[in-house]
C-alpha cells in the first residue's frame, strides 16, 4: 500500500479536508481545515486538487516514512521540517524517497501547519468527506503507528515555492454587519472596532476566545435572543461580554448574539493567530466586503500561476550554517536543489 | 402560540447567506412557517442556493454573498414571502411520524418527578402529556441529527435547572421551555432528564446517518425499564425500536 507511515506523531494531528457541507439542516457543521487557504497552497504547490486530504498540525508534527517516494507540501504555521537530516524549506515541495525520515515540528510561526502529500491522503471518506470532526465523531486524531494511505499521484514537479499571504501573526481582521448587529448599541459596536484584543489561548477548532482590556461588549437588548444559525467566522458575545470568533467545527446554531462575521477571506488570518496575538476587527459594510471576498477568491483561483521554483536566496534560510553552499554549487545543471 | 404582531425578516449572515426570520419568541407558528418556507424555497431549486437549514424560527438559505448580490436575493425572497401566509401554510410533503419506546422516570430518568413538579402536576399527567403529544421536530442541532421536540402546553414552560447535571446518556429525553430534547450523545445538561430511549439521533455509519428531519413528528411509546432493557440489547442499527410511518 502507498502510505504515509506515522513513528511518531504529536498530539494535535489529523486529516481533513475543505469540510462535510451539505449537512446543515442536520445539525452537523461543515467542519474541514481552520486554515483553508493553507489547503489551497498545498493543491498548487503540488499542482493538485484542494480538494485533496491534508495533515492538519498544531504545535508539533511527527517522525513520518513513506512507502514509496512521495511529494510533500508544507504549508500554514511556519514549522521545522528535515528530510532525512537536512532541513527543507516551508511553502514549498520536495520529495520525499521511500524509506526516508520525515521529521516536522515544532510550531515557529502560526498555529496550524499542513502538510499535503501527491495525490492527497485515502482515507476513508465518511459522509463524503475526510476530514476529522473529533466531537461529533467523525475520525480521529493520528496516533503512532498508523500507515495513513496515499492516493496515487499523477503530479511529478517538487522544489516549487509560493509566497504566502501574510497571515501567521494576527493584526487587522475585516467583518461584516450580520444578523443581530444591530441588536448591538452604536457605542458598543465603535468601542468593539476601536479595541485591540488577544488571542486568549483558550481556543480550538470551535472557536477563539478573544481578550481586551475593555469592560466588554455585553447590550441589554441581546441578552434574550431565540437561538439562530452559525455560520463559520460569526463574533459570538458570550454573557459575560466576552467576543468568541466561531471557527469550523462550532455549533450549527447557538443562543449567543453575533457583532458581526470575519471576511471568509479573513478567517485564517483568525486561526494562524498565536496566544497573546493582537487583533483588530473593522467593519465594511455588506457591499465592500462582498467586493473584498470577490477579489480574494480569484486570487485564490489564480494561486497556482504564483508557484516558482525554489531558489536557494541566502538572505531567507532560517540556519545558514545547516546547507552545505559549496556542495550546492558543483553543476550549474545540477538537479533543482529541493531534495536536501 | 401564535404571534400576529411580527413582520418577517430577510437578514443576511455574512456573507455565507441569507436568514428568513417569522418570530423574535420561540413559537410553534413561527416554526411551522419556517420549515414550510424553507421547503417551499428548495422546491423551486435556486441555483444560487448551496444549502438549507431551518432553526426554532428562521429559515437559512446558504448563498455565497461574494458571488450574488445580497439585495437582488432579498428581493426575490421578500416575494415569496409575500405570497402567502406562512404561519397557516402546509409542511413539506415527505414528513415521518416516529414512534420511538421510552421508559420515563425511575432509575432510567430520575427527574421525572422534578419536571412533573415545577408543571405543577403529578408524574402521572406529566407522563400523560408526554406521551400523547405528537411533538414536532422543530430543529436539529447542538449535535448532529439531535432533535428539539415541540411544542408541550403552556405548563412545560418550565426554566432550565441552575446547576449542570453532568452528563446525561444519549437516547435521554430531557424537558424545558415547552421542549423536548432527545440526547445524541452524553452529554452535560441544565434541562431534566424524565425519559431514556435507546434511539440514536446520529448514524455515521449507516445509509440513514441522520434518521430525523425538521417537520418530522415523535410520539414516544411509554415502556418498561425491562422492555428498555431489551430493545438496548438488540439495537446494533440504533433504532432503538423506534417505528417511522409517512405522514403525507
Amino acid at each position: 500500500m502507498r502510505a504515509l507511515v506515522v513513528r511518531q506523531v504529536g498530539p494535535g494531528v489529523a486529516v481533513q479536508d475543505l469540510g462535510r457541507p451539505g449537512f446543515l439542516a442536520k445539525g452537523l457543521t461543515q467542519g474541514g481545515a481552520a486554515d483553508t487557504r493553507a489547503v489551497h497552497e498545498g493543491a498548487a504547490l503540488l499542482r493538485q486538487s484542494p480538494n485533496c486530504a491534508v495533515l492538519e498540525m498544531v504545535g508539533t508534527g511527527g517522525t513520518f516514512d513513506a512507502t514509496e517516494d512521495i511529494r510533500i507540501a508544507l504549508t500554514g504555521a511556519v514549522m521545522t521540517a528535515q528530510i532525512d537530516g537536512d532541513a527543507v524549506a516551508w511553502n514549498a515541495s520536495h520529495l520525499v524517497p521511500k524509506g526516508a525520515a520525515l521529521v516536522i515540528g515544532p510550531t515557529r510561526s502560526g498555529t496550524y501547519g499542513y502538510l499535503h502529500v501527491g495525490g492527497g491522503f485515502a482515507t476513508a471518506p465518511l459522509l463524503g468527506s475526510r476530514a476529522t470532526h473529533q466531537s461529533c465523531g467523525l475520525g480521529a486524531l493520528v496516533s503512532a503507528g498508523e500507515a495513513l494511505p496515499v492516493a496515487t499521484d499523477k503530479g511529478r514537479d517538487t522544489g516549487m515555492t509560493l509566497s504566502p499571504e501574510p497571515r501567521l501573526t494576527g493584526g487587522t481582521v475585516r467583518i461584516v454587519p450580520s444578523m443581530q448587529t444591530e441588536d448591538f448599541d452604536p457605542a458598543i459596536r465603535a468601542l468593539f472596532e476601536a479595541t485591540e484584543f488577544r488571542r486568549d489561548p483558550r481556543a480550538n477548532r470551535q472557536g477563539i476566545r478573544m481578550d481586551s482590556d475593555s469592560q466588554g461588549f455585553t447590550n441589554p437588548k441581546a441578552l434574550s435572543i431565540v437561538s439562530e444559525v452559525i455560520v463559520p467566522g460569526d463574533i459570538q458575545i458570550t454573557g459575560d461580554g466576552t467576543p468568541f470568533v466561531l471557527m469550523a467545527e462550532s455549533q450549527t446554531t447557538g443562543g449567543y448574539p453575533r457583532i458581526g462575521t470575519v471576511l471568509p477571506c479573513d478567517l485564517p488570518r483568525v486561526a494562524q493567530a498565536p496566544a497573546g496575538a493582537a487583533i483588530r476587527f473593522e467593519f465594511l459594510s455588506l457591499a465592500d466586503g462582498a467586493a473584498v471576498q470577490a477579489r480574494a477568491d480569484a486570487e485564490l483561483r489564480k494561486l497556482p500561476q504564483t508557484v516558482t521554483p525554489l531558489v536557494r536566496d541566502p538572505a531567507q534560510m532560517q540556519d545558514l550554517l545547516s546547507y552545505q553552499l559549496v556542495g550546492g554549487m558543483i553543476s550549474a545543471t545540477d538537479a533543482p536543489l529541493d531534495e536536501g | 402560540m401564535t404571534q400576529t404582531d411580527f413582520a418577517p425578516k430577510i437578514r443576511s449572515v455574512g456573507l455565507n447567506g441569507v436568514l428568513v426570520t417569522f418570530g423574535d419568541k420561540a413559537t410553534d407558528t413561527a416554526n411551522r412557517a419556517a420549515i414550510a418556507f424553507r421547503g417551499a424555497v428548495d422546491a423551486a431549486g435556486w441555483a444560487e442556493v448551496q444549502e438549507s437549514s431551518s432553526t426554532l424560527v428562521s429559515a437559512f438559505f446558504r448563498i455565497d454573498l461574494a458571488t450574488h448580490g445580497f439585495d437582488t436575493i432579498r428581493d426575490r425572497l421578500a416575494e415569496v414571502l409575500s405570497a402567502q401566509d406562512w404561519t397557516t401554510a402546509q409542511l413539506p410533503e415527505g414528513r415521518a411520524l416516529w414512534t420511538i419506546p421510552a421508559a420515563f422516570g425511575g432509575a432510567r430518568a430520575p427527574q421525572l418527578g422534578e419536571a412533573a413538579e415545577a408543571a405543577g402536576m403529578d408524574e402521572a399527567l406529566a407522563l400523560a402529556d408526554l406521551t400523547s403529544a405528537r411533538l414536532r421536530v422543530l430543529t436539529l442541532g447542538f449535535a448532529p441529527g439531535q432533535p428539539y421536540l415541540g411544542t408541550l402546553g403552556q405548563a412545560w414552560d418550565i426554566p432550565r435547572q441552575v446547576g449542570l447535571t453532568p452528563n446525561v446518556p444519549a437516547g435521554a429525553l430531557v424537558a424545558a421551555v415547552r421542549q423536548v430534547c432527545l440526547f445524541a450523545k452524553d452529554t452535560p445538561t441544565g434541562w431534566r432528564h424524565v425519559g431514556q430511549s435507546a434511539f440514536a439521533c446520529f448514524r455515521p455509519n449507516s445509509t440513514t446517518p441522520f434518521p430525523l428531519a425538521p417537520g418530522d413528528e415523535v410520539q414516544f411509546a411509554p415502556v418498561s425499564e425491562a422492555e428498555l432493557a431489551r430493545i438496548e440489547a438488540n439495537n446494533s442499527d440504533g433504532s432503538g425500536g423506534a417505528d417511522r410511518v409517512l405522514i403525507t
